[in-house]
């Protein structure tokens, strides 16, 4: 049994406390970091959304998990909207693999 | 292209061609495994780069609906409608190996406790925007987890390939030319000194044949000077 966790600014991870979510609200990236780290951690954790403003100031941070199989970090857009950083993610993952990029080229 | 250093000899020939042979054998099968990766890879990315775009406008949608539900209602009491979660999803992680990459699989049960209609709040005190939210992130709950299963296989899938791309083209560019070009060099210098040991042979033998021409000569010498006695 797995937890689903969320961090992010009050207004935009609240609403997920609904679907059962473990929700952390973080006021700044540093605070975040420690949820995030404090979470990466803790094992019972698979899932941890973050709020793209944060995940884009901790890009370094997360990178760090993203050859693990647990936990999975996933960018989510917050409230204000998408700022298209979640595909970029995808776009680099990509990158990375193919060496270039032929998924989102017109 | 630097060979290796090793000395000419047959035995170390036989032991470079080996390791060619090797590093050829190894070369092929990274060379299908990084191609089956990659055939792997794309049919996961195209599936969650179409996950995130209906995530993504979804997550707008309820983000629109909970803005409206917050202005509404005060924080505490929307804290409260929502502290207690009606739905309680279990949330349960086995892997899968791809091309031996194990990758989580998530697999969501959804425990619904009490009534059907899935609000865990009265509906007194909340106004409907909040209900909207609610609903439309009950439906996305799956597809959520499903968005991170994809993108984490996706991600350990584009670190294998990049790994495996990488030992492709050392083995291809670095490894094997400079195999072929010592088992040249080592060939080279064992024909080299076939050659100088042959010269060698047909020059002792041109000098000692002198030798014995000298030798008959002055031993008919010897006969005339002492017959001519």
């Amino acid at each position: 049994m797995y937890k689903i966790g969320i961090i992010g600014e009050r207004d935009s991870v609240m609403g997920f406390m609904a679907i059962g979510f473990s929700v952390h609200e973080a006021s700044d990236s540093e605070t975040a970091a420690k949820i995030l780290h404090g979470l990466a951690k803790d094992e019972s954790y698979a899932i941890i959304f973050i709020v793209e403003n944060y995940a884009k100031a901790l890009a370094e941070d997360i990178a760090r998990y993203k050859d693990l199989p647990l936990p999975a970090i996933i960018s989510i857009p917050g409230r204000a909207g998408s700022d298209g950083s979640g595909m970029a993610a995808i776009k680099s993952a990509v990158e990375r693999a193919v060496g270039a990029d032929i998924l989102f080229k017109e | 292209m630097a060979e290796l250093r090793v000395n000419p000899t047959r035995m170390e020939l036989k032991k470079v061609q080996a390791r060619y042979v090797t590093a050829r054998r190894g070369h092929k099968l990274l060379k299908d495994k990084r191609d089956e990766l990659m055939k792997k890879f794309l049919e996961v990315v195209r599936e969650n780069k179409e996950l995130r775009e209906r995530v993504e406008t979804s997550l707008a949608r309820v983000h629109g609906s909970f803005s409206i539900a917050s202005a509404t209602a005060s924080p505490q009491m929307l804290k409260e409608a929502l502290i207690l979660p009606k739905k309680e999803g279990k949330l349960e992680v086995s892997y899968r190996n791809v091309m031996s990459v194990t990758v989580p699989v998530f697999s969501l049960q959804v425990l619904s406790e009490g009534g059907a209609d899935g609000y865990n709040y009265g509906m007194a005190f909340t106004s409907g925007e909040l209900d909207t939210a609610a609903w439309e992130l009950n439906s996305i709950l799956e597809d959520m987890v499903k968005l991170a299963e994809l993108e984490k296989t996706a991600q350990m899938l584009a670190e294998e390939i990049e790994k495996t791309r990488r030992r492709v083209n050392a083995l291809e560019y670095i490894m094997m030319p400079r195999y072929l070009e010592t088992i040249k060099t080592i060939k080279m210098k064992l024909e080299e000194n076939e050659r100088g040991n042959t010269t060698r042979l047909m020059k002792v033998k041109d000098m000692m044949l002198a030798q014995q021409m000298q030798q008959a000569q002055t031993h008919a010498a010897d006969e005339v000077s002492s017959s001519s006695i």
